[in-house]
Formats: structure tokens, C-alpha cells, sequence
């Protein structure tokens, strides 16, 4: 199998442009509702998903995906649904990468060695585990390791140069690099620290880097591209899905993010 | 009885398979620079020695050890039973204990805002009354029905001159008041210690809450030795986070004591309840892996006991160890059991004990039949009752 994820950044920095990835929770806001999302995320520019996994307790998040778990949960959403969904997308020709983000709890209740296993079987290509450190994430990154899948792991602005090193040493794929000190959520600008804080962590690994938390426009995603190699959008996204009629969701989405990748004015 | 190790916690934070440091990477640098900072108050004499002088002379310890003499009566048991009486202890629990070390230990390392979490209210209370005298600024969270179950402790702490944040998601008790202190504490980090108020979280605020409140421990076994001679032979705490648990066993870990927690059983351990090491299994919330009460799927339930403070799914990760290790054991009570307990020892002691502890209490009648004439038991009287009696009198049908 070639590396979607490797292949994704060596297009996109050909272009001259940040890759864009996109973060929708599985089961939000129906419990089939992921696969219109996504496809239409793709439709828009998308150049990959973080398939958000839904669970009771995300400390990492502010209240727009704190919302979105709790509906997904509500509406019946099991783990299972996430090979369906992944599955699905890829025999229908979605070919972006898919990155299964969540919290390690559920990943442990599931069987780490399952999770992976079934994942890869499905055809995803990595995970991001917002409450698994390098220094608990042994037994999971061996199992990445052996599906030949990645690990990505976050940094933040606080991170000494110490976790950094000891991030580019076990993760693998990218490094999503959070903008600021805090959770999930939109805001109306980025912190000033954002580029001392990238430069840190590039001169210590040579993975692509992506910036996430708080990026809401295409303004935001420019910014981005001048320091990173993809830019994240999370809560925007839900926010827009939240605000849709279920119709015109679809459309909506679509249009979200050829505004947010600029496709919309190029 | 085999010598317990005390090769825990490791490096990382780990009880065995328990424990460790499972949160976002935002607060894994404020960590390490509290597990330095701990490192370095442990061993200094003038920490200690301020910690001591304010444990003295403003929460009033020692507490005493009170035998009671008519509860044994109307046991019916030879056994001498003590109290251990962190229900006098300032602010009404041993909450304060722990509290006051923190607050000590985030003015030393500069931070002048303090998060933190509240159940019943109790370590809301410690907290702002640590913060008001150590001049800190403090916001506390507490969940939205828990606001309700425990007002006349919101008053205290809005007293007190702290900010009480109200959180409405999820259960909107204990467990989410902790997920949003750990939430503020994500975003504010640099300047903001988090005033942990359990055993729990991670690594290494289990192993610095027990250490605190082992002054509980201590003082209990200088306390029966002067009186009896000997520790005792069976030593009795309610467990929710386990902070009082933990502080009286930790001492007693290598003596010959027969350790008992006792958990929530809420409304019984096939219904809701709040007894995740009797009817959990191992997983990770709030920074830690432990017993945990959790669906198949790995989503966190939620608890439920008639007493705020012990209303949550998880427990303190050397709780966990000590079960699997069978070093302690873990029974317990249901609400109604704990309501009888608490009647009973006000009617044969005089002492109205919080619903917390009442439920240490009851595991004591429980088992009081089995005690022989020469056993010497201590239960731990975590908190007084007076925060409770809204919830006491509205469960025996009477209106304040």
C-alpha cells in the first residue's frame, strides 16, 4: 500500500499550498451521517479527514465537539461504525487519507491490537490520541507499527525541547503542532507565539508539521501555510454541520470548505 | 502478613498497570514541573516546617482519636472501636489537609491562580479557604446538581471570595466538574496550579495527595500507641477519589492491619451506584488508569451515591493496586445503609458524620459481628455532617 499521508504532503507542497484536513466526529449528528460529510468535505478540498471518535469525557475539547459527542453518543454511535464508515468511503473511491482521532479509553476498552487491526483492515491510515503521551503509548504504537500505519502525536506551545525530541523520535506521519495553549475550539485570531514555537519543533524533525485549535478561516489557513505544511479545521466545521438543515447540509459543508481552502475565490 | 512494597509509585507514575500520566500534551510540561517542585518540598525542612505550623495552629491538628464507648455498646462488641476525628478538623473534613500543602506548594512555585474541582463542596471549601489565607486567587468548579444538592457550601466558598463556576454538561456532577477544572487548566497552564482535591489524576498528584494526607495515618498510630500500645488490628475508610482512605492506610501498609474502603453503593451494585472497584473494570479518566466505571465500549458512566463527594465513576489509582494486590479490601453500602449509620452514631456518639463518612460507619455495623474482643478498630470520620442535612432530612421524608 503507498503512504497516503506521504503522498498527500509531497502534492501538496508541490502546489505551494498547506494541506487542509478536516476533523468530523463518527455518528455526528445522526449516526450514518459521516459519509455525506466527508464526501462532501472531499468534494470541497479536503485533503484529508480526522474521523473524530466519539467519548463521554474529551477533556482536550472545548464545547462545540464536547456538543457533538454527546449527540453521537446519543444517537447510538459504537465503534464498529467507524470500519463501516471508512469501509464504505473507500470502496466508494475516497482516496484521501483517514486519520481515527479520539481519547485512549475507548481504544483500550476496545483491545488496542482489535482497534488497529480493524482500522487498518478498513483502510484507515492513522491515529491522534489527545490523552496518550509517548510515555503511555507503547503498546499502541507497536501495533501502528506492525499494521504500518502512523502514529501522530501533538505538541503544544508549552512543550520543552525535551518532548519535542522525544515526539519526533516515536510518532510518525506528521506532527499536529497545537496553536495555542488550550482547547479545542474557534478563535478570532492566532497566537503570536505560533511561529517560535514552530520553529522549535523544526528544527527537530523533519515530518511535516500541521497547526490545529482555533482555525476557523481561509485567512487562518494562509497564515498557516506561511509556517506549517497542513492546517487543521475542527470546530468550524462542526459548527457549520450543527447550523444545517439536514438538506442542505451537504451543500453547505462543501461550500464551507472551498471557502476555508480559498477554491471558492481561485 | 506479607511486608507491602512500597515500590510504588515507579518513575512514570505507575501503581502496577495503574496510574501514569494519560492527558494532553498542553499540561505534560506543568507536570514535570510539579513532580520537580514536589521533589524538591519533600525534602525541605522549611516547608515542612511552615506546613506543620499552619496544620497546628490553623486547621487544629492533631484531631483527636475518640473511643466510643456506646457505640460499642449497642454493637454488642468487646472490640474497642475509635474515631478518628478529621470531622474537627477546620472546615469540617480532611480535605483541608492536602489543600493547604497545595496551596502552599503553588505560592512557591509562583503561581497565583488556582483551579479546582468540588463534589460535595467540601474540597471547594478547603480550597478557598487556603486561597483567602495564602492571598491566591481561586475559581472552583463545581457540577450544576450538585450546586443544588450542597448550596449552603457554595455560600461558604462565595464567602470565602472564590468565583463558583456552575457546569452543566454531562452528569454535571463530580466528573465534569473535573473534566472542566482540567479544561481550564489546559488553557491556562502558565500561570494556574490545579488544586486537585482526591487522590486521583495523573502522576503525580496521586502519590503528593497521599503523602499529604497520611498525616492522618501517622497521627492515628502515635495516637493508639500512647493509648493502647499497639496499632490496629482493622482500620475503616469511605472511598470515593480515596484521598481519606489512602492518608489513614498508607502508614499502616507495613504493620498488620486489616485495611477496609468502603465505596457507594448508591441504590444497590446491580443499580446505580458509585463502586467502581467492587463493580468497574480498569480504565482511564481524568489522567490516570484505574477501576472506572465504563460501558463495554469504554464510555464512562455515570455514578450515582446520596453523598456529592463520593458521586464518581473513578477511584485513585493506588486503590486499584492495593485490590489487585489484595494488600486492602473494598466493600460497600448502599445510600439507605449509609442514612442508618449516620442516625446511629449521632444517637450513640453525639457526632453527626458527613454522608461521606457515614458510609465508613456502616461498613463498620456491618461487620462488627466478625470482630473478636481483642481487635482494635479505627474508623475514619472524614467530615462532619452539617453540609448534609438538606439532603439527610429530604431523605427521611422531613421538611426543614
Amino acid at each position: 500500500m503507498t503512504d497516503r499521508i506521504e503522498a498527500m504532503f509531497a502534492r501538496t507542497r508541490a502546489e505551494g499550498r498547506p494541506a487542509v484536513l478536516l476533523f468530523t466526529p463518527c455518528g455526528y449528528p445522526e449516526r450514518d451521517a459521516a459519509y455525506e460529510v466527508i464526501r462532501a468535505a472531499v468534494e470541497g478540498g479536503a485533503d484529508a479527514i480526522e474521523i473524530g471518535v466519539p467519548f463521554s469525557d474529551p477533556l482536550g475539547d472545548g464545547p462545540v465537539i464536547q456538543r457533538a459527542n454527546d449527540i453521537a453518543r446519543a444517537g447510538g454511535f459504537v465503534p464498529p461504525d467507524l470500519w463501516d464508515l471508512v469501509r464504505r468511503l473507500r470502496a466508494d473511491g475516497v482516496t484521501v487519507p483517514l486519520i481515527l482521532m479520539g481519547y485512549c479509553n475507548p481504544l483500550f476498552a476496545y483491545g488496542v491490537d482489535a482497534f488497529v487491526r480493524d482500522a487498518a483492515e478498513a483502510g484507515a491510515d492513522g491515529f491522534i490520541v489527545v490523552d496518550l503521551p509517548p510515555e503511555e503509548a507503547g503498546e499502541l504504537e507497536a501495533a501502528v507499527r506492525r499494521a504500518g500505519l502512523r502514529l501522530v502525536y501533538l505538541l503544544a506551545p508549552t512543550s520543552t525541547d525535551e518532548r519535542i525530541q522525544l515526539v519526533a523520535e516515536h510518532g510518525s506521519g506528521f506532527v499536529y503542532c497545537v496553536s495555542v495553549t488550550g482547547v479545542t475550539g474557534a478563535r478570532t485570531s492566532m497566537s503570536e507565539l505560533l511561529p517560535g514555537f514552530i520553529s522549535r519543533v523544526r528544527a527537530r524533525t523533519d515530518m511535516p508539521l500541521a497547526i490545529g485549535f482555533g482555525i476557523s478561516t481561509h485567512e487562518h489557513v494562509r497564515e498557516v501555510g506561511g509556517l506549517a505544511d497542513a492546517a487543521v479545521i475542527g470546530s468550524a466545521l462542526v459548527a457549520t454541520i450543527a447550523d444545517a438543515p439536514r438538506e442542505e447540509r451537504s451543500a453547505r459543508v462543501r461550500a464551507f470548505v472551498e471557502e476555508i481552502t480559498g477554491r471558492a475565490t481561485a | 502478613m506479607t511486608t507491602h512494597t512500597r515500590a510504588v509509585p515507579d518513575a512514570g507514575g505507575h501503581y502496577g498497570e495503574f496510574g501514569g500520566k494519560f492527558v494532553p500534551e498542553t499540561v505534560m510540561p506543568a507536570l514535570g514541573e510539579l513532580e520537580r517542585a514536589y521533589a524538591e518540598v519533600r525534602d525541605d525542612d522549611a516547608f515542612h516546617a511552615e506546613l506543620d505550623h499552619l496544620l497546628e495552629t490553623y486547621v487544629g491538628r492533631p484531631t483527636p482519636l475518640t473511643r466510643a464507648h456506646r457505640l460499642e455498646a449497642s454493637l454488642g462488641t468487646r472490640a474497642r472501636i475509635y474515631l478518628k476525628r478529621e470531622d474537627l478538623a477546620h472546615t469540617g473534613a480532611h480535605k483541608i489537609n492536602a489543600a493547604i500543602a497545595q496551596g502552599l506548594l503553588a505560592r512557591r512555585m509562583g503561581k497565583q491562580r488556582i483551579v479546582a474541582e468540588t463534589g460535595a463542596g467540601q474540597h471547594g471549601v478547603a480550597t478557598a479557604t487556603v486561597c483567602a489565607l495564602l492571598g491566591l486567587n481561586a475559581v472552583v468548579y463545581m457540577g450544576a446538581e450538585d450546586i443544588q444538592r450542597q448550596s449552603l457550601n457554595v455560600f461558604r466558598m462565595k464567602l470565602l471570595g472564590v468565583e463558583v463556576r456552575a457546569v452543566e454538561s454531562g452528569s454535571r456532577t463530580l466528573k465534569d466538574a473535573t473534566s472542566e477544572a482540567i479544561r481550564d487548566w489546559v488553557t491556562n497552564v502558565r500561570d494556574t496550579y490545579y488544586l486537585i482535591g482526591s487522590a486521583v489524576g495523573p502522576h503525580p498528584y496521586p502519590a503528593m495527595v497521599r503523602d499529604f494526607q497520611s498525616v492522618i495515618g501517622r497521627e492515628t498510630l502515635e495516637q493508639l500507641r500512647a493509648i493502647e500500645g499497639r496499632a490496629p488490628s482493622i482500620a475503616i475508610a469511605c472511598v470515593g477519589g480515596g484521598s481519606n482512605a489512602i492518608g489513614l492506610f498508607f502508614p499502616m501498609l507495613d504493620e498488620p492491619v486489616r485495611l477496609i474502603g468502603v465505596e457507594a453503593a448508591g441504590e444497590g451494585l446491580s443499580g446505580k451506584h458509585a463502586a467502581p472497584l467492587n463493580a468497574g473494570r480498569p480504565g482511564v479518566l481524568h489522567g490516570a488508569r484505574s477501576y472506572l466505571l465504563q460501558d463495554q465500549y469504554g464510555q464512562v458512566l455515570e455514578a450515582h451515591s446520596i453523598s456529592a463527594g463520593l458521586d464518581y465513576p473513578g477511584v485513585g489509582p493506588e486503590h486499584s493496586w492495593l485490590k489487585v494486590t489484595e494488600r486492602a479490601e473494598y466493600g460497600a453500602v448502599t445510600d439507605a445503609e449509609a442514612l442508618e449509620a449516620l442516625q446511629h452514631l449521632s444517637r450513640t456518639e453525639g457526632i453527626i458524620p458527613a454522608l461521606e463518612s457515614a458510609h465508613a460507619v456502616a461498613h463498620l455495623l456491618k461487620v462488627a459481628p466478625s470482630f473478636s474482643p481483642d481487635d482494635l478498630v479505627v474508623v475514619n470520620v472524614s467530615g462532619r455532617g452539617d453540609k448534609d442535612m438538606g439532603t439527610v432530612a429530604q431523605a427521611l421524608g422531613v421538611t426543614l
